[in-house]
C-alpha cells in the first residue's frame, strides 16, 4: 500500500513538496532537499518520521565528517590501550568496531527515516563515497569480514545549503526538491499552525511588515520563516498591541523587536538608514 | 513515451540521464502523479532536475512541450468511468455545490447531459457557454466559472490560480546565466577552497600515531597535527570610478562575498588600468598609494590574482607610456600587468561587461590577449570558469 505524506498539523507542505516526498518514499530513492536557511529542511525529516510513524535517525555532517564514519569506525586507539593493559577483549576485533548512523539505520527492525543533514558541509568527495551504500543499501566491514545489508531500505532525506556542488553521479540517484520561500497565503498557514491563538489582524499586520522587510534591497540575510516565527513569539510574549505595527506608515518606522528578524548589524544599520531617508522624503 | 521531452531537456543542457528518465517512468507507472497535469509536472521536476538553477529552463521546456496538455486530459475524459467520476465529485464538491447539483436534477442527470453533449461535440472547444472545453461558463469542462460545473482534468485548487505552475517561472532568478547575488558568488568562490594544515597542533594524527607506535615496538607514541584550514590566498584588484559606475553593485557583491570567503584576501583599487601604483582606501587614494613592486615583494607567488574591471578605455591607456588619464606613467600599463602576471601566474580577469560586446571594444581585446584569454564575464558561470582557471597556473 502506498503511504502518502500530506503535511502535518505542525508542518505545512506545498503540493510540489508532497509529491517529491511521496515519490522518494514510494520509489525508495533518497530525497535531496535544498532551500534558503530557515525554511524547514531539517524539520521535514522529523515530520516525515512522525507522519509515517517511523524512527528518525539523524546524521549531522560537519566539515570534518567522513563517509566511513556513517558506516563504522575501527577504534584502533582503544584497542591499542587495551592491548597495553592486557585486556581480554583485545582478541576480538569486533569489540572495537563502532557502528555509524548508516549501519544503525540498516539494522533497524522497521523501516526508519535517515536524515543526512547538511551534506554540503563535508568534503567534496563525501557524497561519492556513499554512492554504493545508498544504491545497494549494503556495505562490507573489512575488519570482521561482515556484509551488512539493510533489513528495510530506510527513507533517506538529505539536506544541503548549497555550499558545495554535489557530484552528478550522486545527484542522479536522488530525487530533488527546492524549498522555495513561501508566498503570503502559505506563510499565513504556517504561522496559523504554530500560533493558532494568534489574532487574525495581528498576523496580517505582522506579515505585511515581514514581507516589506524582505523587499528591502541589499540585505545580507533576508529574514526567513524561522525568524518570522521567533519574532511573532516575541510579539506575543511582549504583548505588543497591533497598533504598534499598524499605525506606522510602512517603510518609515522600525518595527518593534526587529532584532529577531535582522541578524546582522550591517543589515540593521542599512535598514535604519533607509527608514530615516524615507522619513525625510515623506516630509 | 516522453522520449522527445527527454531529448529536449538534454538539448537545453539540463543534465538528465537515463537513470532519472527511468525513475520518472517508474513513478508514473506506480501512479504517483495522480491524474493531474500538475502532479505530473511536480513528479517530473523532482525526478529529472537536480539543481534549482535548472528549474526555470525546465519550466520553459515543459511549458512548450506540453502545451495543450490539460486539454488532452479533458479529452481523455470519455474513457473515464462515470462511477469513478461521481466518487471523485463526492470528495471534491462542497455541501453547497452538491445542493446545486441536486437543483439541476441530480448527479445522474448532469452526467447524462454531459455524455450526450460529448457525443455531439467534435473537436476541441474553448470559450462559449455550451460545449465541453476550457475556459467557458458551460457546466462542463476545465477552468470553468460555473459553480454547477463539472471540472474535468482539474485539481481542486485550480480556481485560485491564474497561471499554470510552470508558466509562472518563479525560479527565473536561480538560473546561473542570469543572476548574481552575494550568496551565489560565495558558492562560486568556495570552490577555490584549499585545505592545508597550518598552525597549532591540536588534532590526533591517527595514522601517524599508529605507525609511530608500531615502530616503537608497541609502546604508545602519540602524534598530533594541526587542524585543516582554508589556506588559499587572494590578491583582488578592483577597477573603480569612470565607466565602472554602472557595475558598482555587482562589484560590491563580489567583494563582500570574497571577503567573507577568504581569510587571506588583500584588495587594491585602480582606475581604468593598472600602472605603477594602486591604493587600498578609496577616500585617501591620493596620499596613500602602494607601489606595485612593493606588492610583488610583500606577497608570495602562491597568491591568486583576481582583477575586476571592464577594460573599456582608449587602447593608448594600456599600450603607451603616459597613457594614464590621471598622471604621467613612465611605463605602460601593459608592462605593469605583464610584471604582475610573471610574479602571479594564477591570475584571471573578471569583466562585468557582457561577453557579446567584448569584441566591439578594442581595449578589451588587448587586455584579453594580455591575460592570455583568461578573461571571464562576471556571471555565475563565468566566475566558476574563472575559479577553475585559477587552480592552474598560466605557465
Amino acid at each position: 500500500m502506498q503511504q502518502r505524506f500530506l503535511g502535518t498539523d505542525t508542518y505545512v507542505a506545498t503540493e510540489d513538496l508532497m509529491m517529491a516526498v511521496n515519490a522518494a518514499v514510494n520509489l525508495a530513492r533518497p530525497l535531496l532537499v535544498k532551500g534558503e536557511p530557515g525554511t524547514g529542511k531539517t524539520q521535514l525529516a522529523e515530520e516525515i518520521a512522525k507522519v509515517l510513524d517511523r524512527r528518525l535517525i539523524s546524521w549531522h555532517i560537519k566539515s570534518t565528517s567522513k563517509a566511513q564514519q556513517g558506516l563504522y569506525e575501527y577504534d584502533a586507539v582503544a584497542r591499542l590501550r587495551d592491548s597495553q593493559l592486557g585486556d581480554e577483549r583485545v582478541h576480538d576485533i569486533g569489540n572495537y568496531i563502532v557502528k555509524g548512523k548508516l549501519w544503525e539505520a540498516f539494522e533497524h527492525g522497521s523501516q526508519p527515516v535517515l536524515l543526512i543533514d547538511e551534506i554540503d558541509k563535508a568534503d567534496i568527495e563525501f557524497p561519492n563515497d556513499l554512492l554504493l551504500e545508498l544504491d545497494r543499501m549494503e556495505f562490507f566491514v573489512y575488519e570482521t569480514r561482515q556484509r551488512i545489508q539493510a533489513k528495510h531500505r530506510p527513507i533517506i532525506v538529505i539536506t544541503s545549503n548549497n555550499e558545495k556542488e554535489l557530484p552528478d553521479a550522486f545527484l542522479r540517484r536522488c530525487f530533488f526538491h527546492y524549498i522555495r520561500f513561501p508566498d503570503k497565503p502559505t506563510m499565513e498557514k504556517i504561522v496559523a499552525v504554530h500560533f493558532p491563538e494568534l489574532k487574525k489582524h495581528l498576523l496580517r499586520d505582522a506579515l505585511e511588515v515581514f514581507f516589506d522587510l524582505r523587499e528591502v534591497p541589499g540585505l545580507k540575510k533576508k529574514p526567513s520563516t524561522s525568524e518570522l516565527l521567533d519574532w511573532i513569539k516575541l510579539l506575543m510574549a511582549e504583548d505588543i498591541p497591533r497598533e504598534a505595527l499598524r499605525s506606522n506608515e510602512p517603510r518609515t518606522a522600525i518595527p518593534p523587536l526587529h532584532g529577531a528578524l535582522l541578524k546582522n548589524e550591517q543589515d540593521v544599520h542599512l535598514f535604519e538608514r533607509l527608514v530615516f531617508m524615507n522619513r525625510r522624503n515623506a516630509r | 513515451m516522453l522520449v522527445d521531452f527527454f531529448y529536449k531537456l538534454r538539448k537545453a543542457q539540463i543534465p538528465v540521464s537515463i537513470t532519472e528518465y527511468l525513475a520518472l517512468l517508474e513513478g508514473l507507472s506506480s501512479r504517483l502523479s495522480g491524474y493531474s497535469a500538475e502532479g505530473f509536472y511536480y513528479l517530473a521536476r523532482a525526478t529529472l532536475v537536480k539543481d534549482e538553477k535548472y528549474f526555470d529552463r525546465f519550466d520553459r521546456i515543459f511549458g512548450a512541450h506540453f502545451q495543450g496538455l490539460e486539454e488532452s486530459f479533458a479529452e481523455a475524459f470519455g474513457q473515464v468511468p462515470a462511477e469513478w467520476l461521481a466518487r471523485q465529485a463526492e470528495l471534491l464538491l462542497s455541501e453547497e455545490e452538491k445542493r446545486r447539483i441536486e437543483a439541476m436534477g441530480g448527479w445522474s442527470a448532469l452526467m447524462d447531459a454531459l455524455r450526450d453533449r460529448m457525443e455531439k461535440q467534435k473537436g476541441r472547444h474553448q470559450g462559449g457557454s455550451k460545449w465541453i472545453g476550457t475556459a467557458g461558463t458551460s457546466p462542463y469542462g476545465a477552468y470553468g466559472f460555473n459553480p454547477e460545473g463539472v471540472r474535468i482534468g482539474q485539481e481542486r485548487s485550480r480556481n485560485r490560480r491564474a497561471v499554470k505552475v510552470w508558466d509562472r517561472r518563479e525560479y527565473r532568478n536561480l538560473d546561473d546565466d542570469v543572476s548574481l547575488g552575494t550568496r551565489n558568488l560565495k558558492i562560486a568562490l568556495r570552490q577555490l577552497r584549499q585545505f592545508a594544515r597550518d598552525g597549532a597542533e591540536e588534532e590526533l594524527d591517527l595514522g601517524g600515531t599508529i605507525s609511530a607506535t608500531a615502530r616503537n615496538a608497541g609502546l604508545l607514541d602519540i602524534r598530533m597535527v594541526a587542524e585543516r584550514h582554508n589556506a588559499v590566498k587572494v590578491l583582488l584588484f578592483l577597477d573603480v570610478g569612470g565607466s565602472m559606475e554602472s557595475h558598482v553593485r555587482i562589484c560590491e557583491e563580489l567583494f563582500s562575498a570574497a571577503r567573507s570567503e577568504f581569510k587571506h584576501l588583500q584588495h587594491f583599487y585602480f582606475h581604468n588600468f593598472i600602472y605603477d601604483s594602486v591604493w587600498t582606501d578609496n577616500r585617501r587614494r591620493h596620499d596613500q598609494t602602494i607601489g606595485l613592486m612593493d606588492i610583488a615583494h610583500t606577497y608570495g607567488a602562491d597568491h591568486k590574482l583576481i582583477i575586476v574591471g571592464d577594460a573599456s578605455m582608449s587602447p593608448y591607456e594600456i599600450t603607451m607610456q603616459g597613457g594614464s588619464i590621471e598622471y604621467w606613467n613612465e611605463e605602460s600599463g601593459e608592462t605593469w600587468v605583464r610584471r604582475l602576471l610573471a610574479k602571479y601566474p594564477h591570475a584571471v580577469w573578471l569583466n562585468p561587461v557582457p561577453v557579446l560586446s567584448w569584441r566591439y571594444t578594442h581595449s578589451i581585446q588587448i587586455t584579453r590577449e594580455l591575460m592570455r584569454e583568461r578573461m571571464f564575464p562576471l556571471t555565475i558561470r563565468g566566475l566558476q570558469d574563472a575559479i577553475h582557471a585559477l587552480k592552474f597556473g598560466l605557465n
